[in-house]
Formats: C-alpha cells, sequence, structure tokens
C-alpha cells in the first residue's frame, strides 16, 4: 500500500515534531527523494531555532515586582475607599439606568413605600448595571468571602449572610455594597457553568420588616423578594419562575438558619 | 460558615492560582516581548493580563489549562494594543527597538541575527507572527494556538506555512543594509 501524499501540514508537523513516528519515517523519506523540498524544511527549522535563541534571554530574567502575583492579589484585597467608590457606583448606576436595556424607566414609578416592591425595583437596577458588565461585574470576588462580608456588614449595618448555591450549580462570584433609594444595599452575583448570572441584593427594611416571599418580574427579568427579621432580600435573574423560586426559597433557609 | 474556613477557602483558590500561573509569567513576558518589541509596554501588557486573571480566575472551567487559557487573555490585551498603536500616526520605527531587549544576554554576532530575525518578524502580518511565535517558540499545540487565537486548527495551519514562507523569504532577500524605511511596519 503506498503512504498518503505528503501535505504542507506535514511538512509543519516535522518541523515541530508533532508527527507520529511512522509518518516521521515517510516525511523523512520523502525529503531525501526531494532536496529542494528539504533545504525550505531545513530553513524552518533553523528559523524555529533563531527565534527561540532571540527570546530565551528573557525568561532568565528576574520577574519585575509589578508582575508578582501574590502581591498583586494581597492589594487586590484591601477594599477602596467607600465614599469615592460610593460615588462613583451612583453615578454608574444613574448612567446605566439610561442604557440599559430589558427595562425602562417608564415602568417605574416613583418610589412610594420601602416595600418589596421598591426593593425590586433596586434589584433590577443593580442587575441591569452589574451583570452586563464583563470587566467588574463585582467589587470583590469570591475568593476573598470574608472581606466581602465583613465590607458589606459595616455598610449595612448588619452582617448579610452570603449563601451558598453551589448545590443548585451556581457559583458565587462576588459582590459589592450597591446604593439603592434606601441607603446601601448588599449585592451578591451567582454564576452557572452556562454563563447565566443571578443577582441577589439585600438591604434593612423599616416600613415592612417581615413579608412573604412574592414573585416580581421586569421584562424578561423574573425575580423573589422577601423580608425577613428587618432586611429585605431579592433573588432575579432573567431565569424562568419555577427555576428561580426554589432557588429563592434555598436562600431564604440557609439565612434563617444562619440568622 | 465560620469566619476562619471562609478565609482559608479563599486563600485556597488564590493559593491553587498562584501555583499555576507564576511558572508561566515568564513565558508571558517573552510573546508580550515579540509581539510590543519593548520592554515596559510588555510587561504593562503582562501586568494587564495578570489582572485579569485574578479577577476571572473564577470563570475558568475547573481542569481547563492554565497556559492556553492566559495565553488567550494576554493575546487578546495584545490584539486590542497593537490595532490601537497602528491606527495612531506614531510607529516605533524598527531601528529604535534595541536589539538588547531580546538579546542582551546573546554573543555578539547572534545579537545581530537576532536583529535581522526581529526586524524580518516585525514585518510579517500579525495574524502571522503570532500563530509562529506560538508554536515555535511558546511551543503550544496547535489545538492549544487555535484556542488562543480564536480560529479553527486549519487556519492555524495555513498561517503558520505562511509564516514560515514569508519569514524565510524576508530573511534571505533583505541584507541588513537595504531594511525598508522603519515607518512600513506591515499590518496585515
Amino acid at each position: 500500500m503506498n503512504p498518503l501524499p505528503i501535505t504542507e501540514d506535514d511538512l509543519n508537523g516535522f518541523v515541530d515534531g508533532t508527527l507520529t513516528p511512522e509518518r516521521r519515517a515517510e516525511v523523512s523519506t520523502y525529503l531525501d527523494a526531494h532536496p529542494h523540498i528539504a533545504r525550505r524544511i531545513a530553513v524552518y527549522g533553523e528559523q524555529r531555532d533563531m527565534l527561540r535563541d532571540a527570546f530565551a534571554p528573557v525568561m532568565d530574567e528576574p520577574v519585575p515586582t509589578e508582575l508578582d502575583l501574590s502581591r498583586m492579589i494581597a492589594e487586590r484585597r484591601l477594599p477602596r475607599q467607600a465614599p469615592r467608590w460610593a460615588i462613583a457606583a451612583a453615578a454608574v448606576l444613574l448612567l446605566s439606568v439610561g442604557a440599559a436595556g430589558g427595562w425602562s424607566l417608564r415602568d417605574m414609578r416613583p418610589p412610594t413605600s420601602e416595600g418589596v416592591q421598591a426593593l425590586a425595583r433596586e434589584a433590577a437596577a443593580s442587575y441591569a448595571t452589574y451583570v452586563p458588565d464583563q470587566v467588574r461585574p463585582v467589587e470583590i470576588r469570591a475568593s476573598d468571602r470574608d472581606v466581602l462580608a465583613a465590607w458589606t456588614a459595616k455598610r449595612i449595618g448588619r452582617p448579610i449572610g452570603i449563601p451558598d448555591l453551589t448545590a443548585a450549580g451556581y457559583r458565587l462570584m462576588g459582590g459589592r455594597v450597591v446604593p439603592t433609594e434606601h441607603g446601601p444595599a448588599a449585592l451578591f452575583m451567582f454564576d452557572d457553568d452556562r454563563g447565566t448570572r443571578l443577582v441577589m441584593l439585600a438591604r434593612p427594611m423599616k416600613a415592612d420588616p417581615a413579608l412573604p416571599m412574592s414573585p416580581h418580574a421586569e421584562g424578561a427579568l423574573n425575580g423573589f423578594a422577601w423580608a425577613d427579621d428587618g432586611l429585605g432580600y431579592s433573588l432575579i435573574g432573567a431565569v424562568a419562575p419555577d427555576r428561580l423560586h426554589p432557588l429563592a426559597d434555598e436562600l431564604r433557609r440557609q439565612i434563617r438558619s444562619e440568622a | 460558615m465560620g469566619e476562619a474556613c471562609l478565609s482559608s477557602k479563599g486563600d485556597t483558590v488564590n493559593h491553587e492560582m498562584v501555583r499555576l500561573i507564576e511558572p508561566l509569567i515568564p513565558a508571558l513576558r517573552r510573546y508580550a516581548r515579540a509581539l510590543m518589541r519593548e520592554r515596559t509596554a510588555a510587561d504593562d501588557l503582562v501586568q494587564d493580563c495578570l489582572e485579569r486573571t485574578i479577577s476571572r480566575w473564577h470563570q475558568r472551567r475547573p481542569g481547563e489549562d492554565p497556559r492556553a487559557w492566559i495565553f488567550t487573555i494576554l493575546h487578546n490585551l495584545a490584539m486590542t494594543r497593537l490595532r490601537r498603536t497602528t491606527q495612531r500616526p506614531i510607529h516605533i520605527g524598527l531601528d529604535d527597538a534595541d536589539p538588547a531587549s531580546f538579546a542582551s544576554e546573546a554573543r555578539q554576532e547572534d545579537g545581530l541575527r537576532h536583529r535581522d530575525l526581529v526586524t524580518a518578524l516585525a514585518q510579517l502580518p500579525d495574524e502571522q507572527r503570532t500563530v509562529l511565535l506560538l508554536v515555535t517558540v511558546e511551543e503550544l499545540s496547535y489545538a492549544d494556538a487555535a484556542q488562543v487565537l480564536g480560529v479553527p486548527i486549519g487556519t492555524v495551519m495555513s498561517r503558520l506555512s505562511r509564516a514560515r514562507e514569508r519569514l524565510a523569504k524576508l530573511m534571505s532577500a533583505e541584507p541588513r543594509a537595504s531594511r525598508p524605511s522603519p515607518h512600513l511596519r506591515s499590518v496585515k
């Protein structure tokens, strides 16, 4: 049986050492019979060696301080100063209220109560702002969960439980403090393997300290909101209500069992 | 959920990231240097890349090869920056590229050959230069190179062939005395 014809891919594979020993032998035989192609392949081999040599010294240079990964991680742990950050976040929120698709100002009534409606609206505003953010959806990442817990507790004035939804397939991405009409709120973001992001917003509820869970919707967004022990919660996402509801139940169960 | 437990969980994640990523930093610097041709610009790029690595580490699929993953981040940042640079009228002249920044330790005759090589390399279109560097210098598999470049393997192979052919032509046809104008850096 004749060997398969030699292709350009085989020749590249020969230079890069990716061929099986059998194929390599066939290419060698071919090159022996075709000296002008063999010369070209030899040049490619020299090219490769020279390129490696030319850039090899970089590998031996000491890594500059700015590229010390452990140090970079340690520096990122320090949350930014709250006032500057809060102002920036408020500005971002105001800008994106105008820009966000999927829900609009026309659907919003002016805030009339501190009830679940306002909470739901605030959750939708935070969702619209932070979920599409590809660069910095969260301020403090899940790996710094303790920093996140301490920061949100300090700004909201009491500890906010950070639930765990891994059993349901959602990982904690992290969170941040966000401004609402009713003061600072804690935002926690989760995502699953398909990139679906969920937002949980929590803030004090002075008017309605305890409320049963109720569904809310803003365009394609669904949410479930409730209040317990003076804190209001909303879980919101572009997920069907029958899938979101059990997740909200699970959050409430975990937060209650922690309290 | 005790504080101590949470803290150690975060540290474990970070520890894993440092363990997997830190050994790759010299190679990231090398690829960045080859593309940006200037040390400060290259290290700035790597710094951006590491910042993104830290903030996106949780998005990485479990078990995903960290090398192809982080090279993808670096490559995309480099392409964005190079496109921005070439839109501006000021180009880094070929003669401004300090050969010492590539081959500071090399013997002198090697230094000259490397300078020719780096000059020729700079004349390749980005799509050919990147694939050649990823496959030969970084020794990425064709599949990993395809992932980094966001193209099918067949495209990697055809670009690699064209890159080798063109670089060979540039190296044989152009002695150092007749180098083209510094401002005619080829971009596709």
